[in-house]
């Protein structure tokens, strides 16, 4: 689950790490009566949960209040990646000597909460990690310690040179982790923190993503959800016990196991079609999972044709194919669909669908093919 | 021989007396499976299956001798059951569960690592090896004892390529579900280096998916260490970046962990990759020479 920069913000300051003044607005009313009428440096940022809005001129700056009304004008209501701002926030922009990056991810690799930092803030820490990796300080943190004092100031000290520094910026690191050990966090960032003129260390801007299978346990987390429209439809797919992710394809896939759900995405595309979602329906063959499934696929006016690829397990095939008949036939719809049913009693499984009168086939590869070849007509 | 469980494994099951942990207890012994005890606190001289139910792994592993344990216990309880598994002793944790919190899985690893436990998993189909092991959820019916080893990120994707492997008469000494999760125990290059090890096992079949570079190392690996034939596939080639592709691990961040790249480095360490799941049986009886 991702969050805008406006709730990383309030999450650190509650952890006590420094930020600059802000509010959060949603219209122009809002913004002239929040921001004190002082004409300061101020900076309009668009809160959308995509990543690049400085390119997309979601970021401007503002030397006076009636500048920061303008821009809050020009940015409220523009579309940044197909998505609609409809929050800003209006910090005090402040004076930057120096811009570091420090992040703390889960890491694959070493098993462990991972800090990392880098003199080089700012900018997409994954191009430094590609282009330079030297320039990346890695920590690997031990879950039974937690980041130590002393570890904080070793990564500290390689990025500051005055002592006062060095202990703010290490007193950060310390906030931060104990900030994404008590949130469930899965990636924290804070890119930049600044060094000021008056040397002050700060966080500038934040990111911070959580474990989805921890959100049982963050009840404050979870609060802050604002789930965009394609996220609402992942969601409701979730609630039901399906996996979805909406694909700007046209061929609508229904699979169970989320690996076999990947491979029946590439195996279109290997095909020369294009598949219009992910959508893993999970171990069983409870017909009321495949009408929701098809619901949710249907919903998609892009779909021309739906390929459904099931393989029994413990759930037998034969389960599966009444399951699906009985699905099918409450669901009224002109889309053509196709089905491939493989693995235990897929004999008596295909003999079932047979009799409906429905395509289906045995192998992957035939059932891709046909259900390109249904979109085209 | 295979790797990790055999006929004389002595398996636990943690969570016995759930709803998934009752079903799939009768499914392992109906394959043989020796299940030796079940755990289920405050269940302590019940039965399940004709299994006898201890209150703490601790109890089973002193009555039993028990050295594998399986687990279906609920997410939130997952980590705990793995840690107590470790400490009494269970040199083989399988932990079915999925959704299980990241913070919880890496808390667990430092004990695994000081009692020495391995751990398949969490939200994985479990292993087995044909004719004399199963543990987990796996479909028995679809394996065949033979000499391909087989290690997967996937579940039913595994079922899918094991079913076309034993139709076309490669049976398995081994095969592994690690699981489709960014933190989890035994991985790639642990599992590549025992069907090394293993004198029954004459091939390898690895299945890949985006997210990660775990792919990449075990292509390095297999390069510098393994003298048997390793064939490969990789889920996800038409997968966009930034989403999570149903598992917690498959996902493309800022343009790492794509398959072009896992396939890319499996081709530069020798190993064939497969366009197409059907495509693994034929590379196999090739790399075999059969």
């Amino acid at each position: 689950m991702k969050i805008h920069e406006y709730q990383a913000r309030d999450l650190f300051r509650k952890y006590g790490i420094p930020v600059p003044e802000g509010e959060l607005c949603h219209s122009v009313d809002e913004v002239k009566k929040k921001i004190s009428d002082k004409d300061k440096l101020r900076v309009v940022k668009a809160q959308v949960l995509v990543g690049g809005r400085g390119k997309a001129g979601g970021v401007k700056l503002a030397t006076t209040k009636a500048e920061a009304i303008e821009k809050a004008k020009q940015i409220l209501g523009m579309e940044i990646k197909g998505i609609t701002v409809e929050k800003i926030l209006v910090a005090d922009a402040v004076d930057i000597e120096k811009e570091f990056y420090v992040g703390l991810i889960n890491d694959r690799n070493t098993k462990s909460v991972m800090l990392m930092a880098s003199a080089e803030g700012g900018v997409e820490i994954e191009e430094v990690a590609k282009t330079s990796p030297e320039k990346i300080i890695k920590m690997p943190i031990d879950p039974t310690m937690g980041l130590m004092d002393w570890q904080a100031r070793k990564v500290a000290l390689q990025l500051f040179g005055d002592p006062k520094q060095v202990r703010q910026a290490a007193a950060i690191l310390v906030k931060l982790y104990q900030l994404y050990i008590e949130t469930d966090s899965s990636l924290a960032e804070i890119n930049p923190l600044v060094l000021t003129p008056d040397k002050q260390v700060l966080a500038i801007d934040g990111k911070m993503n959580f474990d989805d299978n921890a959100l049982f346990r963050q009840r404050e987390i979870i609060a802050m959800r604002e789930a965009d429209e394609n996220e609402k439809k992942e969601l409701e797919a979730n609630a039901k016990g399906l996996s979805y992710i909406k694909l700007d394809g046209n061929i609508g896939c229904m699979v169970n196991g989320a690996g076999l759900a990947m491979a029946t995405m590439d195996m279109i595309k290997l095909y020369g079609g294009d598949p219009a979602n992910f959508l893993d329906i999970g171990g069983s063959s409870n017909p009321q999972k495949v009408i929701d499934a098809m619901n949710i696929l249907l919903s998609d006016k892009n779909v021309k044709s739906v390929m459904i690829n099931i393989f029994g397990g413990i759930t037998r095939c034969d389960d599966v194919a009444r399951g699906l008949v009985a699905a099918l036939q409450e669901i009224k719809t002109d889309i053509p669909i196709v089905i491939r049913l493989s693995g235990t009693n897929a004999k008596e499984g295909l003999e079932i669908i047979e009799q409906t009168g429905l395509p289906v086939v045995k192998t992957m590869s035939e059932a891709a093919k046909k259900a390109i070849e249904l979109s085209k007509k | 021989m295979s790797i990790l469980i055999n006929k004389d494994t002595k398996v636990i099951v943690q969570g016995i007396t759930g709803r998934d942990g009752a079903f799939h207890t009768s499914k392992m012994k109906a394959y043989g499976t020796n299940i030796v005890g079940g755990i289920s606190p405050g269940k302590a001289g019940q039965q399940v299956e004709g299994i006898p139910v201890f209150n703490t792994v601790e109890d089973a592993v002193k009555a039993t001798g028990a050295n594998a344990s399986v687990i279906f216990v609920p997410a939130p309880f997952a980590g705990d059951a793995i840690m107590e598994a470790s400490y009494a002793g269970i040199e083989l944790v399988v932990c079915i569960t999925e959704h299980v919190p990241v913070q919880d899985m890496i808390r667990v690893m430092p004990v695994l690592e000081k009692h020495g436990t391995k751990l398949i998993g969490a939200n994985c189909p479990g292993l087995i090896t044909p004719g004399e092991c199963l543990i987990g959820i796996l479909p028995s019916m679809i394996f065949k004892p033979g000499n391909v080893g087989l290690i997967s990120r996937s579940g039913t994707l595994t079922y899918e390529v094991v079913n076309m492997l034993t139709e076309s008469g490669l049976g398995q000494t081994t095969c592994v579900g690690i699981g489709g999760d960014s933190v989890s125990g035994l991985y790639f290059i642990d599992l590549l280096e025992m069907y090394e090890n293993d004198p029954k096992t004459d091939a390898v079949v690895v299945i890949g998916e985006i997210g990660g570079d775990a792919e990449e190392q075990a292509a390095k690996f297999i390069k510098e260490k393994m003298t048997k034939p390793v064939v490969a596939f990789i889920a996800g080639q038409s997968a966009p970046p930034g989403k999570r592709m149903g598992h917690a691990g498959a996902i493309i961040s800022s343009g790492a962990g794509t398959a072009e790249e896992k396939v890319k480095a499996f081709n530069a360490a020798g190993v064939p990759v497969a366009k197409e799941p059907s495509e693994i049986p034929g590379l196999i009886k090739e790399k075999l020479g059969k």
